[in-house]
């Protein structure tokens, strides 16, 4: 089964009913996907996200020739934003389609765990009062990832 | 032999650019000599990798460790762990 591989690094928004809508056309009977938006709280004003140009697109394909490695899949659709993003904007989409829910679910839960640690992407969050952070990486992230590889 | 090096995240801001071209003294082989040699420049270098195992680095498009050879590389990133999704 070949897979159709859509990659999208970008700046602007992007619509998750039309990017389900070209999965669900592929005919396979079972599509699956997970949204990523900017969590506020904390008095965060924005989100910042900044990377790598020449590697991301890269990374991110490989990410998703991965996933239609392990998995059955028909079409694996993987989006992230970059530049300035406030709270409550969507800044990742990663969908899966297949003819079988289980390889559709699976799948989507690897192509975020590993697009978070493995994507070039480095997250800064700003505040209301001026100050702004460099987010860590987190052990839970690593520890999702670490789920996926192989024994 | 000079490199392209690209930085990103808090260790562009510590260095205050995002890339230069650095000829390396010989003997720099691997991405941790390198880094441990730029830290010899003081300063805002110096700042940007007190702590080598808290960096990582990219030789073209491939993640590489600090045990990689920089042999033949033209352009190497380096950067803090990646946090996006």
């Amino acid at each position: 089964m070949s897979a159709a591989l859509h990659i999208d690094v970008r700046a602007g928004d992007f619509d998750p009913g039309a990017e389900l809508a070209r999965l669900e056309a592929l005919g396979g009977g079972g599509v699956a996907s997970f949204t990523g938006v900017v969590r506020g709280g904390n008095g965060l004003a924005a989100l910042e996200l900044e990377h790598h140009p020449a590697m991301t697109q890269a990374m991110m394909t490989r990410i998703a020739q991965e996933a239609a490695t392990r998995w059955p899949l028909l079409g694996v659709t993987a989006i992230h934003r970059h530049g300035r993003l406030l709270p409550g904007q969507r800044i990742v989409f990663v969908a899966a389609a297949s003819p079988h829910r289980a390889a559709a679910l699976e799948a989507t839960a690897f192509l975020i765990d590993w697009l978070k640690t493995r994507a070039p992407f480095w997250k800064k969050e700003h505040f209301a009062d001026g100050s702004s952070q460099w987010v860590d990486a987190r052990k839970e992230d690593d520890e999702a990832a670490a789920r996926w590889e192989k024994h | 032999m000079t490199i392209e090096l690209l930085y990103f995240a808090r260790v562009r801001e510590a260095i205050g650019r995002s890339a230069e071209s650095v000829s390396p003294p010989d003997g720099i082989a691997t991405i941790g000599a390198l880094i441990a040699w730029l830290a010899t420049r003081g300063g805002g270098y110096a700042e940007a990798f007190a702590d080598p195992a808290r960096i990582r680095a990219a030789v073209g498009e491939d993640f590489a460790d600090l045990d990689s050879p920089i042999a033949n590389a033209r352009e190497i990133a380096l950067f803090p762990p990646v946090t996006g999704g």
